[in-house]
């Protein structure tokens, strides 16, 4: 399974990866538009929100529009998708994504483009035998 | 499924074609209605004036609306010009809002003479919308049988000759949707209406309404189950209607507002699925969860009514069906979003009878009624047998409400002898018997014997079995549960007064999607007064058939409740979840209703509904007349099985001493108190709706209310 892994105890919330994920798919910084959400903790803690590809959401969705790639990432089909954003309420750990008025949601696919630039490597991409 | 899908194909002939502008959705609505004779093989659109919007909204606003233009004051169910009306609503379609895919189906009853309005899930009435159409009306009567297509993706409307596809719903919704569709992931987009073989030989027909499974790959059917509305569509010789619809998105409703009905759809998803296993386990096991609670609070229908629960109840509750028969953890809902996802089934289920026996098929089911009806009712205990009636009262087009209680009523009958083997031509209606009750659904298929008889429901067989056999009138009258015509749905009314009126001044008759008031009257003693019940009877109609002006389901209002309800004003009105509506109503159309006016949309219609039936001769009070099992014990039986209860009650409420008198005695005192009850309860109730004593609006009311339509006033005058 790959998936992108975090690590809250190196994030100094810099916001970096926000960034880079929605420049690359939206073309624009906007931090709704961004599949990796940083959360501000208490004080300096900051803690990260990125799909581990866990698949509770694949069993919910109406239109079969989220599927298991031989990666084992899930991908969301955004053709086939209706919006109804069930898979955003369901998900464990808050990482189905959508901004306001978008017709369908979205998700880290484990690109990789944020763990490059991340500059305390608190993320990284990992692949393991599941 | 052993059929040449090629060959039915071929045997197609187009009777009439007619092309139309795809156009768009604006705020919910396409402004236009679809009108199709099949008889005279005319496809006509009507586009809808500002009057209509504003008045009759949607849905079964609609619906009764076309019906009323296009009847006669004599007009019957299976006069040609009857129409089946089928619309969604302003609301429906929308991916967002747990329960928003509901048609609502109209037409002029076979059992009742009256209109009847059947709320149903599947995909048609949304992809109705989305084609291009608010509504469809359909009229005539074809000569043979025929499907009608509507391709939305296209936009064209056909009449088509179809004598080779099947007519038992489960294997006409799995060809229409093949023949349809160009590949598997085009099934989705194809929804099927239609009915069965029994739905030609009983006035108990239903329509099944599809929706394509992608998971268990299979056409699921719904049902518009009250009423007779499959008989008038066998009637009509007509096989299936067919919409197709492929370009579903989340603002298919073109919505002022679509980021409020995201974020209200989204707490509500939130909301179902943090708290629904605490509650209601819809999710788990859908409506079916309501037979160990209705059994606990003696509400579960045994044996016609007689008594409200069971020890074999325990072989029925839902664990057992969970536990044995229900596939886990699908997406279970009718229309895209729901995460109520109540719509459960059993899979691979073998049958063990009739024309499939041997096949292995999906069950949608067991509904709550079907248990209760087709089970307790029955004195069945055995799950299997309640998903195999469940299956062919699907597939053959019967309600399987009415087909319970009527059986029930049967079973009855028999059980004090009005009926032996001579008279039933030999099935056997003790309690229990499963084998003779499913040999009397495969009869009402095949057009034959008992079942003939039995399937034109309660009322008429009690006619029949007062002429031919002599029977007891007044007997078969108590327990006979119907009124106007209509069996009763699946709950024990007899301790609840509220809930007596719930069930006797429903306009269609006796289907509890009006009120549900029985844990407010009984349990938590919310309406002690005569006034207060006249409220709960005027507030609770006008709220609940709402949903039906619109294209939603009721489930999600009350079936989940969020985590603070019971601190709010008025919890039972679940205040949080009727905010939602007006939020969502709001949105999509752009109007700017509140709680007050969603109220008088629905009071509008619902007085319209009322003076269509005075228009065709019906809708007074002595038609709100209801039996008195339903009421109060009929038989001494019956008292005995909860004498403290009633002694308990003459003692303190009649103030009579229970020692020393008969039962019979016992039971008559009860009953002259009880009926004069209900009819106090009458009066009050027909005052808070603004009616006169004999349930006629008067002209003031409906002005009002804004429904004094020149066509509504007429007929009101003439009553008054």
């Amino acid at each position: 399974m790959k998936y992108l892994k975090t690590d809250d105890k190196k994030c100094k919330g810099c916001k970096i990866c926000v960034e880079t994920c929605s420049t690359l798919y939206f073309k624009e910084n906007v931090s709704e538009k961004s599949r990796i959400v940083v959360e501000r903790k208490k004080g300096s803690d900051y803690h990260l929100v990125a799909c581990n590809q866990c698949g509770v959401c694949v069993s919910e969705c109406p239109a079969l529009a989220l599927t298991v790639n031989k990666l084992g990432v899930v991908m969301l089909n955004a053709r086939l998708c209706i919006g109804c954003l069930a898979c955003v309420a369901v998900c464990p750990s808050g990482a189905m994504r959508y901004y306001q008025g978008a017709l369908s949601p979205i998700k880290c696919i484990a690109c990789g483009a944020c763990a490059k630039n991340c500059p305390e490597g608190a993320l990284e991409i990992f692949e393991e035998e599941k | 499924m052993g059929y040449d899908l090629d060959k039915i194909k071929a045997a197609h002939k187009v009777l009439k074609e007619y092309r139309y502008q795809l156009g768009k959705v604006d705020k919910g609505y396409t402004d236009r209605t679809l009108y199709v004779n099949v008889g005279q093989l005319c496809i006509e659109e009507k586009s809808v004036d500002p009057q209509m919007k504003k008045k009759f909204i949607g849905g079964k606003g609609y619906g009764l609306k076309l019906l009323w233009d296009a009847v006669k004051d004599n007009t019957r169910w299976d006069s040609p010009e009857n129409e089946i009306n089928i619309a969604a609503g302003p609301i429906a379609g929308n991916t967002n809002y747990p329960g928003s895919g509901k048609s609502i189906v109209v037409s002029i009853s076979p059992l009742t003479n009256i209109p009847i309005d059947s709320n149903v899930g599947g995909y048609f009435g949304p992809y109705l919308k989305f084609a291009g159409f608010d509504a469809i009306e359909i009229q005539g009567k074809a000569e043979r049988d025929v499907i009608v297509y509507i391709d939305g993706d296209t936009g064209f409307v056909q009449i088509i000759e179809a004598p080779l596809e099947a007519v038992d719903s489960h294997v006409v919704a799995e060809q229409l949707t093949e023949m349809f569709a160009k590949d598997e992931n085009d099934r989705q987009h194809v929804a099927v209406v239609s009915a069965g073989q029994a739905a030609e030989h009983s006035y108990i027909g239903c329509l099944n309404f599809s929706f394509y499974d992608k998971r268990r790959k299979v056409a699921r059917l719904k049902q518009a189950g009250r009423g007779g509305i499959g008989t008038v569509f066998r009637d009509k010789k007509i096989k299936a209607l067919v919409v197709k619809f492929s370009s579903l998105k989340g603002d298919s409703n073109n919505p002022v507002d679509l980021k409020t009905i995201q974020k209200t759809g989204l707490k509500l998803h939130k909301e179902i699925i943090e708290l629904d296993d605490q509650q209601c386990r819809m999710r788990k096991v859908g409506t079916a969860h309501l037979a160990e609670i209705m059994n606990e609070y003696d509400l579960l229908p045994t044996h016609n009514y007689k008594f409200g629960s069971h020890e074999m109840s325990r072989e029925i509750a839902s664990n057992v069906f969970y536990d044995r028969y229900l596939t886990k953890g699908l997406p279970d809902g009718c229309w895209f979003g729901c995460t109520m996802a109540c719509a459960k089934t059993a899979d691979n289920f073998e049958l063990l009878t009739g024309p499939y026996k041997g096949h292995k098929v999906t069950v949608d089911g067991p509904e709550y009624e079907t248990v209760g009806g087709c089970g307790s009712n029955l004195g069945i205990w055995d799950p299997q047998a309640i998903l195999e009636i469940n299956f062919y009262c699907d597939t053959y087009g019967v309600d399987t409400i009415s087909f319970g209680t009527m059986t029930a009523f049967i079973m009855e009958c028999w059980e004090n002898g009005l009926l032996d083997k001579e008279r039933t031509g030999g099935l056997d209606f003790s309690w229990g018997n499963t084998h003779d009750s499913l040999e009397l659904l495969h009869q009402m298929a095949r057009g034959e014997g008992f079942g003939l008889i039995a399937g034109k429901g309660i009322r008429q067989m009690k006619n029949y079995f007062e002429k031919e056999f002599g029977a007891d009138r007044q007997f078969m009258d108590d327990i006979g549960m119907e009124a106007k015509g209509l069996e009763y749905s699946e709950y024990i009314t007899k301790e609840s007064l509220a809930m007596q009126g719930g069930y006797g001044l429903a306009l269609k008759g006796p289907q509890h999607d009006e009120a549900w008031l029985i844990f407010m009257d009984m349990v938590n003693n919310q309406i002690p007064t005569f006034e207060d019940k006249a409220e709960a009877l005027h507030y609770f109609p006008m709220f609940r058939t709402w949903f039906s002006l619109q294209g939603l389901c009721k489930l999600p209002w009350n079936d989940i409740e969020p985590a603070n309800n019971a601190e709010q004003d008025e919890p039972a009105k679940v205040p949080e979840h009727v905010q939602n509506y007006v939020d969502i109503y709001n949105a999509i159309t752009g109007e700017q209703i509140d709680k007050k006016e969603l109220i008088l949309q629905s009071e509008r219609v619902y007085n319209f509904q009322k003076v269509f039936c005075l228009r065709l001769g019906y809708g007074e009070r002595k038609h709100d007349a209801i039996p008195y099992r339903s009421v109060g014990p009929v038989t001494n039986e019956e008292y005995e099985s909860r004498q403290e209860r009633y002694d308990k009650q003459l003692k303190e409420k009649l103030n009579v001493d229970p020692n020393g008198l008969s039962t019979s005695e016992k039971v008559r005192i009860l009953r002259a108190h009880r009926e004069k009850e209900y009819s106090k309860l009458q009066d009050a109730a027909y005052l808070r709706r603004g009616w006169t004593k004999n349930g006629i609006p008067t002209v003031e009311h409906l002005n009002k209310i804004g429904m004094d339509l020149p066509q509504v006033l007429a007929v009101v005058q003439r009553k008054l």
